[in-house]
């Protein structure tokens, strides 16, 4: 009796033996694939010699379902593409409406804003944190101390806009509702717990004697392949290219703080976990003077239509979302729905180079290449 | 009445009450461990772990016994059925026979073996045959990467580990185990043997699959290896293994290596003191099993090989030579100390050097806050 009556023979003549080449199905039920990512590996033993990445199953139809609804109903669906940070995504959704619109958003709204998205930021970066710690075997130390910065996070946003993983805070023409009274002591709180939360990644993972020798000089990305792949984000950076449209294209109130874009040498995977790191810094640094620039006012522009109506508008948006450039192209035909909305995820573009990243590295190695990427598979499905 | 004496004046009959008692206890301290290593684990992780069955969740491994025995026994289709359904007692009985041999206190043992260090060693061994058979037998690709991985790991490791424990036999004459714990009355051999301690100590890690030497059973890779398609009594007699081997081990080399039940005063205060020497020295021993667990990621399997093969074996066969000469030319065994501790030393350089550190942790964040490493202002490329 065979067990393995469904598998491919593909009788292998190498070095004299004959080998089996095997095919390994990961996902997407799978601990490492982070959502709901499949791919078929082929193994040569340990050794991956082909990858056939499957994507699809969370497709939602985002596009087509913002199509139908009013603008101010879509945004609930856009604050789940990337569902680790939910306010990067509102941010570039109503920045293409008000472009469009000619909507004036006043200064206090931009400043809550990107404050509200930095800590979105430092939120998904600490998931990747946490889950590249366990995708490299750390047995969920890493996880928990993730969780314990993240689940203050979410207090706050709860605090501030009444939900935590989908606030739907932001709003065409500035945010919901104004900050809470106790808000800056709760935040300056946040930071100083987050920095520690950095302060033990670091020591837990950074200087670690094999989670250096498992991550260093491991699939290497060269600054001129990441950009033919259209790779963004912490993987272009870790390349070494400073590449942040926060800084290139300031949008918001980017272009009045101060801050830096950590940037990596060989962009493998230990620099694109460093960067990442280095980034949770950098925003923590934002945050704090957001604070501190914060001026008083209206947080929604008073101005707005009972329902807005777009005659006629095209605009392309970019923002530097936490995976990459996280772009929306707008169209508006008259009415209250918009004639097309197309979202650039780059969770979907640094996916395409999972396969030349893979194929020739051990089994093992496949898992933290694809923990590496810090795809979400809302954002790649869409 | 003294318990080196058999049970009511029969072999058989003695050897039949002891192992029973020894499977009871072992039954009892498996429950224990895997409610230990949740308390543990959640220590280290700032959680409270089990809280919820009986006061501080002292009953959460018995409420998981009972669920475990009561789930549906489930073999998958395409499983070869005999060497699915035998591979988790082949797993588990050589650990149970290890057992036999080990020293809990003086004469508090089923078997006093003079060869019992070479009886541990050559049980251990079997062990591999169970994994590998769990491994075929359970039709599951992600089972027979497991198997195959744990078969090449457990049989690069079982060479230190053979070899370490050898230097300890040569220092101390003998391969009964109860003597080379009476040999430490005065000076635990951990004294005399410090590299071939750490090389035990790391070998044991990777014969019982435990982090950083985890790769047969890798959660994050190949979802639990061997015993993925098990489930029930079959997937709890794994885990049994598991922790029964964890305890054995424990003993086993704290007998060998920290003066087991002899250590300070043993042979003195009488034996409530030698069982009480053998939990502390063996609890002690398994929660830096669990620290180890909980801190460090898992090594890629050719890096585990090469560092068994280019590391560990070249030292641990260098800790022997060092023996020799001690034994050879009749030199003090203090003189081991020195070279052995030497040789740990050398261990840990090595280990430094061979891995290619980026910069000393603490500093490169620093560099990032001071901006002193490149980091750009933002340009087009």
């Amino acid at each position: 009796m065979s067990i393995w009556p469904e598998e491919r023979v593909l009788p292998l003549e190498r070095d004299g033996l004959n080998t089996v080449d095997m095919t390994i199905n990961v996902g997407p039920q799978h601990p490492a694939t982070h959502g709901v990512f499949r791919m078929v590996l082929t193994v040569d033993g340990e050794v991956v010699v082909d990858c056939e990445p499957y994507i699809g199953y969370l497709h939602r139809g985002l596009e087509k379902l913002t199509e139908s609804a009013d603008y101010r109903q879509a945004m609930g669906w856009w604050d789940r593409t990337d569902y680790l940070a939910g306010m990067c995504c509102e941010m570039a959704y109503c920045m293409a409406v008000e472009k469009m619109a000619g909507i004036e958003v006043p200064e206090r709204a931009e400043y809550i804003r990107v404050m509200m998205a930095e800590l979105s930021r430092i939120n998904s970066h600490f998931m990747f944190l946490g889950a590249f710690g366990a995708d490299v075997g750390s047995f969920g130390t890493s996880f928990i101390y993730a969780w314990r910065e993240r689940e203050r996070i979410y207090d706050f946003f709860e605090e501030v806009a009444g939900d935590r993983m989908f606030p739907t805070y932001f709003r065409p023409g500035g945010v919901q509702m104004d900050l809470p009274a106790n808000c800056e002591s709760r935040v300056r709180g946040l930071i100083s717990s987050i920095r520690q939360g950095i302060e033990d990644f670091d020591g837990l993972l950074t200087g670690n004697e094999i989670f250096v020798e498992r991550c260093q000089g491991l699939a290497p990305m060269t600054t001129e392949r990441a950009i033919n792949w259209g790779i963004t984000g912490p993987i272009l950076r870790a390349t070494g290219l400073p590449w942040d449209v926060r800084k290139a294209e300031p949008y918001s109130v980017y272009d009045r703080l101060d801050f830096e874009i950590p940037t990596g040498k060989q962009g493998d995977i230990f620099d694109r976990y460093f960067v990442r790191l280095a980034e949770v810094y950098q925003s923590t640094r934002i945050v704090e003077q957001c604070l501190e620039q914060m001026p008083g006012g209206l947080v929604l522009n008073p101005d707005l239509p009972k329902t807005l109506r777009i005659d006629k508008g095209e605009c392309y948006i970019r923002t530097e979302g936490t995976k990459g450039e996280y772009g929306v192209y707008a169209m508006a035909r008259g009415g209250n729905k918009a004639y097309r909305m197309k979202l650039r995820s780059p969770s979907f573009s640094n996916l395409a180079a999972l396969k030349e990243m893979v194929v020739g590295s051990y089994l093992a190695d496949a898992i933290i290449i694809l923990g590496s990427l810090d795809i979400v598979l809302g954002e790649v499905d869409k | 009445m003294s318990f080196g004496d058999p049970f009511f004046g029969i072999s058989w009959l003695d050897a039949i009450i002891r192992t029973v008692i020894v499977v009871l206890v072992m039954t009892v301290i498996v429950v224990y461990l895997t409610y230990g290593e949740r308390k543990v684990v959640a220590l280290f992780q700032q959680r409270l772990g089990p809280m919820r069955t009986g006061p501080w969740g002292l009953l959460q491994g018995f409420a998981d016994a009972v669920k475990l025995v009561t789930k549906e026994d489930i073999r998958p289709a395409n499983a070869d059925r005999w060497v699915f359904e035998f591979a988790p007692y082949l797993t588990f009985i050589p650990v149970l026979m290890v057992l036999i041999s080990l020293p809990f206190a003086r004469d508090w043992g089923v078997r006093n073996m003079t060869l019992g260090m070479f009886y541990v060693f050559a049980i251990l061994g079997l062990n591999i045959v169970g994994i590998l058979m769990a491994g075929l037998g359970s039709g599951n690709k992600y089972a027979l990467l497991g198997g195959v991985r744990a078969a090449a790991q457990m049989l690069s490791y079982e060479i230190p580990l053979v070899i370490s424990l050898l230097s300890v036999a040569m220092i101390a004459g003998t391969l009964n185990l109860n003597a080379i714990a009476g040999l430490q009355a005065h000076r635990p051999f951990i004294v005399l043997q410090p590299l071939a301690f750490l090389i035990f100590f790391t070998a044991m890690l990777s014969e019982l699959h435990r982090a950083p030497f985890d790769i047969p059973v890798a959660e994050s890779e190949i979802v639990g290896g061997y015993f993925v398609e098990y489930s029930g009594i079959r997937w709890s007699m794994f885990q049994l293994t598991e922790y029964a081997s964890m305890w054995a081990f424990s003993v086993f080399g704290s007998t060998m290596f920290l003066g087991g039940w002899e250590y300070p005063k043993g042979g003195d205060w009488g034996w409530g003191w030698q069982l009480f020497l053998t939990f502390v020295k063996s609890g002690a021993w398994i929660i830096a099993i669990m620290w180890v667990r909980t801190t460090v990621p898992r090594l890629r399997i050719d890096q585990l090989m090469s560092f068994c093969w280019k590391v560990l074996l070249p030292l641990s066969l260098a800790q022997m030579l060092m023996n020799g000469f001690i034994l050879v030319y009749g030199w003090p065994q203090e003189l081991l100390t020195v070279t052995s501790g030497a040789g740990a030393v050398f261990l840990f350089v090595l280990i430094a050097l061979v891995i290619r550190r980026p910069k000393k942790k603490t500093t490169l964040l620093g560099a990032y806050r001071q901006g002193s490493l490149p980091s750009g202002q933002g340009s087009a490329p």
